[in-house]
């Protein structure tokens, strides 16, 4: 039963991920990529971080693609030149380096001993919690900094000249 | 029988090449932005895989901070495109030489 979650997750995902990096269509690219961002977060569920699901729902699938959305909308969803054979090197290179990847995780997986989980931990959003705000609370502080940054750093590059 | 984590490794791996295949092929700023998106979440996926494997809660802890760091790329990286699309109504990459000097 969990195994077929998972194959349909996985298969739904790689399918939407070949469409939201193939698609002509700049919508289609980023609502193909809120598919694949839900199946992952059926895999979280299925590892047992129900917590991070719920994060990815929340802000990949609800921020940072709506932000996406917002930002096609306003340059008029411009449609790509389909010129990308126009350019043999670079796209043998990109093709050959994506199979690297691809052939490199598989092979290094399969090759890894097939050991049992640890012991599953408590994966809940409590345990998570203590753990970001006692162990890594200097790492979350400096996010928050990051985060401040990021967004008056937006507002300045997309502010009009007066 | 229940997926291992070899299983989410390879689905991993798979995602993380297409994101790869979309930065190197795409020409568009957007379509970039969505492949390096995507790479990240293959990255999470096999974060969250291995933390399971080794029992311990820190790879998810990092998973939310790659989350954090994400957003805060993507705003930075809209608000470049719109401004180069403002400069020269266009985000297509291969005509960026404004930085070139």
């Amino acid at each position: 039963m969990v195994m077929a979650v998972f194959v349909v997750a996985a298969v739904l995902a790689v399918v939407s991920a070949l469409a939201a990096v193939s698609h002509r269509d700049p919508v289609v690219n980023v609502l193909s990529l809120v598919v694949t961002f839900f199946c992952v977060a059926v895999c979280f569920a299925l590892l047992g971080a129900h917590f991070l699901a719920a994060a990815q729902v929340l802000i990949y699938a609800g921020a940072i693609l709506v932000l996406f959305l917002f930002v096609i909308m306003l340059l008029g969803a411009p449609q790509t030149a389909n010129d990308e054979a126009r350019r043999p090197v670079q796209r043998t290179a990109g093709l050959a380096l994506a199979a690297i990847v691809v052939v490199g995780g598989a092979l290094l997986a399969l090759t890894m001993q097939a050991v049992p989980p640890a012991a599953p931990v408590g994966s809940n959003a409590h345990a998570i919690g203590t753990a970001m705000l006692t162990t890594h609370a200097f790492s979350f502080e400096l996010v928050s900094v990051l985060l401040l940054a990021a967004m008056v750093g937006a507002l300045v590059l997309v502010r009009r000249k007066q | 029988m229940a997926p291992s984590t070899v299983h989410f490794v390879i689905l991993a791996a798979l995602l993380f090449g297409i994101g790869a295949a979309g930065v190197l092929l795409r020409r568009s700023g957007i379509a970039i932005l969505l492949g390096i998106e995507l790479m990240l979440n293959a990255g999470n996926l096999a974060l969250v895989a291995f933390a399971r494997q080794h029992g311990s809660l820190d790879g998810q802890v990092f998973v939310f901070f790659v989350m954090a760091v994400a957003a805060a790329e993507v705003a930075v990286g809209l608000a470049l495109l719109v401004a180069i699309f403002r400069k020269q109504q266009a985000i297509d990459v291969d005509r960026l030489a404004i930085m070139r000097w």
